[in-house]
């Protein structure tokens, strides 16, 4: 049985968790906008989460895990020293990275997260980058340093006014929009997010990629779970993806096919919580 | 040795049933269903055996089993020996006993069959092969001394493993690497444990740890390595690709997005690698099939997979819908068989236009249209045409659509310089197995399009021994 063994952890937010895993050959290959699938424990599930950096150097990659579920809750319980049983990658395409001019790089919740390692390449590329990440409230900013120093411009947005502005990431775009030219749009987050930007920026003829985040089992185009309508053709996000044209995106089959499980997720949830209690909620603040 | 019978005594004996496990007990559970020959039946079963001077029986078998030596042996009681005579061709037969369709190999083509059954080549083959497990006796042929050459195979197949058996006995070095987190390939991720128990299968890939097989889970190549580096980086001279058939096809209708519709390849996956069936121990959840309507569509081994799994879940209603008749339909007779004793109704000759859902996105029905039997196809197979004014709503709460799959391309995508045809399957020569890359072999269903556990074991074989024919001679 091979081990991954966790080599870094700590919580960026709370329920938001910094795993550094060594994986050398992953983190050699690691191009922004590829993710991993990993399992953590023999009886596991399989889950997708994007690399948010690589270190070729360190044979490490890092994942930023947001704890919405069974899996990610349990991988969040997790510390340095502890191991995954599996993980597999780098998976999918790599973010498309030319120099478009002026591309504005949205992330929501975690996705501010995923978004970082791309809009690094994209700087490095030569665009200038806007980014704008947005977050409930205060204490669920991440990487804000991080996505500061590797873009051009930063705005902060919480929905309920606690840091940076008040209002959503598409109040800002509109705003950019309207103020300025904008040749290219990433768009991260959640599904209703990303179709919120993919409405907006529709109108103007804003080139707008964003990264899906359907159901997957395997990662390797072998089961057809991962599939999305993109411009009326069925798309394998796992391996065509997981980054498409924003308006060719049917966004409503999306969300509808992710709540499928709706129902046996919560029961997991619930059976987790009954075994597994107080350590998953601390966070270094509380510690 | 037993008296040999007279030809016209042989024939007299019926054809040995397999003992199965009840049908009303075995659907509710994922344990296997056909018990297996005991030494008796398996004794009496070869006694029908004509032992032919020409046997057509090897010649019906891809990889030529020795079908008459092995069946003498059985009679001799020597079933080890048996067994060591049955490896001499076919390193899986406890697979292959097991799933072979030797309706049309073997049996297809025993002379018994003719005017009476067939000897029942594949339940003799799997009593032997179980023998020789249970008495933990497969014994572990000779290594020939190291070459110092490396092979990487891609995939865990049959393809993959039976190449990699060959090459570790001619003395090189072995790894398999393989994309999915348990070795196997569709024998694990696809045939169901009632059918083919997965201890099977992990026995024969610990066997060949044991003889120096190097193992790597987790490594899809073209993404975690290429082709390229591991004939360079890597340090392998040779490389074999049988990464198998696994790009699930849909009908392409609409509704297809709904949820409860899924790929043959996903619902089995979910029940076999990830144990949905075992909910209370593992995570992966699916849709649930517990007191709903399942229909399946298509009539192949993958068909009947998922529609037996879908009634082992619970299932209040297990249906194959499809588009010809039952005399066309693909998968094994056993296999039907047993489909049909477990409960599931079969709506042959039914082909689906459209999957109806609610407002939530869920599935609630399907549209069919009645077919008839027209004039012969291309196939030789008549083609079915539409009744007119015979469609109707099909209320079904999970659809599973098993209509065959095509070539996954992601060894190809990231290889260049290897030839695909028009359907991106790999080019490969049929004899030597060479790709339009030195170095490179492929074989199994990239190469064949989806076929048989045999086929893709015959050449993953085949492979192994130009593959070390090039090794030795460096000649491409
Ligand atoms: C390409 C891709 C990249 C992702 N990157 C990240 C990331 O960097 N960080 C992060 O926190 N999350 C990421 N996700 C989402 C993450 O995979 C899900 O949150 C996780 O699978 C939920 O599992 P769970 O058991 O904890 O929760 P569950 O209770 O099982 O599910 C919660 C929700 O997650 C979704 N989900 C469940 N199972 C899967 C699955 N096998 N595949 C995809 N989605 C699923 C469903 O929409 C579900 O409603 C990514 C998803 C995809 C497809
Ligand atoms: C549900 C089902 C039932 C079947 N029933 C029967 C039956 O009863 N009798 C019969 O004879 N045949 C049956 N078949 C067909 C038979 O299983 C196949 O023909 C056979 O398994 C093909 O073997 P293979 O080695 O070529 O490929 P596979 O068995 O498909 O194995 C390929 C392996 O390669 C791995 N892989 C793919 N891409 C990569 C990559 N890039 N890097 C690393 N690894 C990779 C895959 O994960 C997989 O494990 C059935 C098939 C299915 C799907
Ligand atoms: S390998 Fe298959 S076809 Fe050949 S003899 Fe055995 S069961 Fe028959
Ligand atoms: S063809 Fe039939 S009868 Fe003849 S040797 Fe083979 S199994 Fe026996
Ligand atoms: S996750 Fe299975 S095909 Fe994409």
């Amino acid at each position: 049985m091979s081990m991954y063994p966790i080599v870094e952890a700590r919580f960026l937010a709370p329920d938001v968790k910094w795993l550094a895993i060594e994986a050398p050959r992953i983190a050699r290959k690691h191009q922004a906008g590829q993710f991993v699938i990993v399992r953590a424990h023999e009886h596991g599930e399989r889950i997708p989460l994007t690399i948010a950096h690589a270190s070729a150097k360190n044979g490490t990659v890092a994942i930023i895990v947001q704890g919405v579920g069974k899996t990610t809750k349990l991988i969040n319980t997790l510390e340095a020293g502890d191991s995954l049983v599996d993980i597999v990658g780098p998976l999918g395409k790599p973010t498309e990275i030319e120099n478009y001019g002026v591309v504005a790089v949205i992330g929501g919740g975690v996705g501010a997260a995923i978004a970082y390692p791309s809009a690094v390449a994209l700087r490095q590329a030569g665009n200038a980058v806007l980014s704008i990440v947005g977050a409930r409230t205060k204490q669920l900013v991440i990487l804000e340093n991080e996505m500061r120093a590797a873009t051009s411009e930063l705005f902060v947005m919480t929905d309920d006014g606690s840091y940076g502005e008040q209002g959503f990431v598409t109040h800002k775009l509109q705003q950019l929009i309207d103020e300025r030219r904008i040749d290219r749009v990433l768009a991260i987050g959640p599904t209703t997010m990303m179709q919120a930007v993919a409405e907006l920026t529709r109108p103007h003829g804003i080139p707008t990629i964003v990264s899906l985040n359907p159901i997957m089992v395997d990662g390797t185009g072998m089961c057809g779970g991962c599939r999305v309508l993109v411009g009326g053709e069925n798309r394998f996000a796992c391996v065509d993806g997981p980054e498409f044209d924003a308006h060719a995106v049917d966004f409503r089959s999306l969300i509808q096919r992710n709540r499928v499980y709706r129902q046996r997720e919560q029961a997991a949830l619930d059976k987790f919580h009954e075994t597994h209690t107080c350590r998953l909620f601390t966070t270094p603040g509380s510690q | 040795m037993r008296e040999a019978l007279p030809p016209k005594e042989r024939t007299k004996i019926p054809r040995q049933e397999m003992p199965e496990r009840d049908a009303c007990e075995r659907a509710h559970d994922f344990g296997e269903v056909n018990l297996g020959f005991n030494a008796a039946l398996a004794e009496h079963e070869s006694q029908r055996c004509l032992t032919c001077v020409d046997p057509k029986c090897t010649r019906g078998c891809p990889v030529g089993v020795k079908v008459r030596e092995v069946v003498e042996l059985v009679l001799a009681g020597e079933y080890l020996k048996a067994g060591a005579k049955l490896r001499e061709d076919n390193v899986l037969p406890a697979v292959t006993g097991r799933v072979c369709p030797q309706e049309t190999q073997c049996e297809g083509a025993c002379v018994l069959g003719k005017r009476f059954a067939p000897v029942a080549i594949g339940h003799i083959e799997r009593f032997v092969a179980d023998y020789e497990r249970a008495a933990g006796a497969a014994g572990l042929p000779e290594r020939a001394p190291a070459t110092g050459k490396k092979v990487a195979i891609v995939g865990s197949g049959p393809a993959g493993l039976s190449c990699a058996g060959d090459l570790i006995l001619r003395g090189h070095e072995v790894t398999v690497f393989e994309a999915l987190h348990e070795l196997g390939g569709v024998l694990v991720y696809g045939i169901p444990e009632f059918r083919l128990p997965k201890e099977i299968v992990r026995n024969e890939i610990d066997n060949m740890r044991r003889m120096g097989v190097n193992f790597e889970t987790n490594v899809v190549i073209g993404k975690t390595i290429t082709i390229d580096e591991l004939l360079t980086e890597e340090g392998c001279q040779a490389v074999f690709v049988a990464t198998g058939a696994g790009l699930p096809k849909f009908l392409n209708l609409p509704g297809e997005h709904l949820g409860g519709v899924y790929s043959a390849n996903e619902f089995l996956t979910r029940v076999n690698l990830m144990r949905a069936y075992d909910a209370e121990h593992y995570d992966s959840p699916i849709y649930d099939c517990r007191n709903r309507s399942v229909a399946v569509i298509g009539g192949g081994n993958t068909a009947m997979d998922a529609v037996r799994s879908a009634v082992r879940l619970g299932a209040a209603q297990a249906m194959i819908v499809y588009r010809r008749g039952e005399q066309e339909l693909p998968a094994r007779q056993e296999e039907v068989h047993h489909a049909k004793s477990e409960g599931v109704q079969f709506l042959t000759l039914h082909n689906p236009l459209e999957f109806l859902g609610d407002d939530r996105g869920m599935l609630t029905g399907m549209r069919l249209q009645k077919m008839e039997l027209g004039e012969p196809d291309e196939s030789g197979r008549r083609r079915p045409a539409p009744i007119v004014g015979s469609e109707f709503v099909l209320p079904i709460d999970v659809a599973v659509v098993a209509v065959g799959s095509a070539a996954n391309p992601l060894v190809q995508s990231t290889t260049p310089d290897l030839a695909t045809n028009p359907w991106g399957y790999i080019v490969a020569d049929p004899y030597s197995f060479r790709t339009s890359k030195q170095g490179v072999f492929a074989g199994g269903d990239i190469v064949s399009g989806a076929a048989t556990v045999i086929l893709a074991m015959g050449s993953g074989r085949k492979a192994a021994a130009s593959i070390h024919e090039y090794l030795t001679t460096n000649a491409w």
